[in-house]
């Protein structure tokens, strides 16, 4: 069954075209990876469908909800961790959690309860009273997977979860996506640069270029089809990106990695 | 069922509060672990009681009625430190947009209004120490206080409300100019205009009818008027506090509709 699917998705803004015409399904309880090179839309795919930026054209629905009428709804569904690392770093882990708890609805009975339990899952237990800027950045990552998970979402929506972070960091937290899908049966949307983490962890992958959908397919498929001897995901995203060309409007886009990168040290 | 959907309705205005209050407290946590912004802001206020203050009273030039020009100037200068404190409040918008903190606050099933509302009501919050440096810094220059706990509460609650309305204003700026530079430029052009075209350091009786026309239109002259009305000793005001709470009210209802409206767009 599909609990993600959108059709011809598209997202204008002034004379470009940031995703264009973008149909995928996502099964329930998958890894599923959207891929591509910067500017290619993938976050602003990503923004589209949690909501948070009205496509020009095309429909989105989750978990049988549709974007255009029951985004609230939808809301309700999803968790979402952004590129950045977005926990306050002003707040303990624990106030951080509790402002969504709140947010999210969690009965104020079950609140403690359900922080405690989030935050021992992403191994966090020790550090909660401590002020998040003093995490490294692996912790300031499963602090914010801890959040988004709060309220147990069907879909929970990655973007680059871990772009900055150091190997033991990046480890750590793809096992700890893994243990969610393990546990809860969550269904884990994701985006990332790293072709050895897509492939690694996902089930199912999309290859964004230039807007456009160029491939979807399981990374051993994929791969296979290339018809060369030892063929890599790297592979398979140079032979349908053509080498990974930035485009124009990723100023911002670096700018914002940069920042991560430089908050964790 | 009507009694069944009376029930939802109050649960979801439960809701909308409580998760209001949660932004609000979220806020105000973050003041107590780095209280240090609260002192520096006492400088500005200070600088204009003990020296803009001082040497105005001593020339005698703005008609005060019987109320010393120090005793009328102090609810002035309390309405314009919670101004602008108020007005620069949509800097941290942009930056917990950077941050990411936004996006997350959006896709949470919160309404909009009670984000932008448990925003205002935190700047309300930092109001509130003004009102306590502006209360020491007036008996220090020997303003006579009016402690009627009514009053008191009620010049609180006009700090929190004004606070909320101008704070707001400036989270509708930053969500439509959406960087630093241009929000800090637009936020400089319009502090003193709506310093100045107000009652907070002359009446308005000594403005051409230009300015006066303009000044009945700023909600800082109704905050200055109740101010003045409550806060000290022999203080009266033109419209009646009733009335300039009822003008603060309403304005920031219709900045928080506006905002709602306007901060989803900040991401974009």
């Amino acid at each position: 069954m599909f609990i993600l699917t959108t059709e011809h998705l598209t997202r204008r803004f002034k004379d470009l075209t940031a995703v264009d015409d973008l149909t995928i399904s996502v099964e329930e309880g998958e890894i599923f990876g959207l891929l591509g090179p910067n500017g290619a839309g993938k976050s602003t795919a990503i923004k589209m469908i949690t909501t948070l930026l009205p496509p020009t054209s095309g429909r989105v629905s989750v978990g049988g909800f549709d974007l255009a009428h029951d985004a609230n709804k939808i809301r309700r569904l999803i968790g979402y961790v952004p590129q950045i690392l977005s926990a306050d770093g002003t707040l303990t882990a624990r106030e951080n959690l509790t402002v969504f708890a709140s947010l999210y609805d969690i009965p104020r009975k079950e609140r403690s309860k359900r922080i405690d339990e989030s935050l021992a899952l992403m191994e966090l237990t020790e550090a909660s009273d401590k002020l998040v800027k003093n995490y490294s950045g692996g912790m300031i990552r499963r602090l914010e997977i801890a959040q988004s998970m709060l309220h147990r979402p069907k879909v929970l929506f990655l973007d680059e979860p871990t772009i900055g972070l150091d190997p033991v960091g990046r480890k750590a937290v793809w096992d700890h996506i893994q243990k969610l899908r393990d546990n809860f049966g969550t269904t884990i949307f994701l985006t990332t640069h790293y072709m050895e983490e897509a492939d690694k962890l996902c089930s199912r992958v999309a290859i964004m270029h230039l807007g456009k959908l160029a491939v979807v397919g399981v990374p051993a498929d994929l791969k296979m089809s290339l018809q060369l001897d030892n063929a890599t995901l790297e592979d398979v995203f140079t032979h349908y990106t053509g080498g990974a060309l930035d485009r124009g409007d990723s100023y911002r886009e670096a700018r914002a990695t940069r920042r991560t990168a430089k908050r964790l040290g | 069922m009507p009694t069944n959907k009376l029930k939802t309705a109050f649960s979801s205005v439960g809701c909308f509060f409580s998760k209001t209050l949660s932004i609000a407290a979220m806020d105000v946590r973050k003041l107590r672990h780095d209280p240090a912004e609260l002192i520096t802001r006492a400088v500005q206020p200070a600088l204009w009681l003990l020296v803009f203050g001082e040497v105005f009273a001593r020339v005698h030039i703005i008609p005060t009625g019987n109320l010393s020009y120090l005793s009328f100037m102090a609810p002035g200068i309390l309405a314009q430190s919670v101004l602008f404190i108020a007005i620069f409040f949509g800097i941290t918008v942009i930056w917990e947009r950077d941050l990411g903190i936004i996006h997350k606050f959006l896709v949470s099933p919160t309404p909009r209004e009670a984000l932008v509302l448990g925003k205002a009501l935190s700047a309300g919050v930092r109001a509130l120490s003004q009102v306590v440096i502006i209360y020491v810094l007036a008996v220090l220059i020997g303003v006579g206080i009016n402690w009627n706990p009514i009053n008191l509460t009620l010049v609180a609650v006009v700090a929190v409300i004004a606070s909320a309305a101008f704070s707001t204003f400036s989270l509708i700026i930053a969500s439509v100019v959406k960087t630093r530079e241009r929000f800090m430029g637009i936020g400089q052009i319009l502090t003193m205009p709506l310093f100045f075209a107000s009652n907070a350091i002359y009446p308005l009786s000594m403005m051409p009818s230009w300015l006066q026309a303009v000044a009945q239109v700023n909600p800082l002259t109704y905050t200055v008027d109740a101010l003045r009305g409550l806060m000290i000793v022999g203080g009266t005001s033109v419209y009646g506090v009733g009335l300039d709470m009822l003008v603060l009210f309403v304005s920031m209802t219709a900045l928080i509709i506006i905002g709602a409206k306007l901060y989803p767009k900040v991401i974009v």
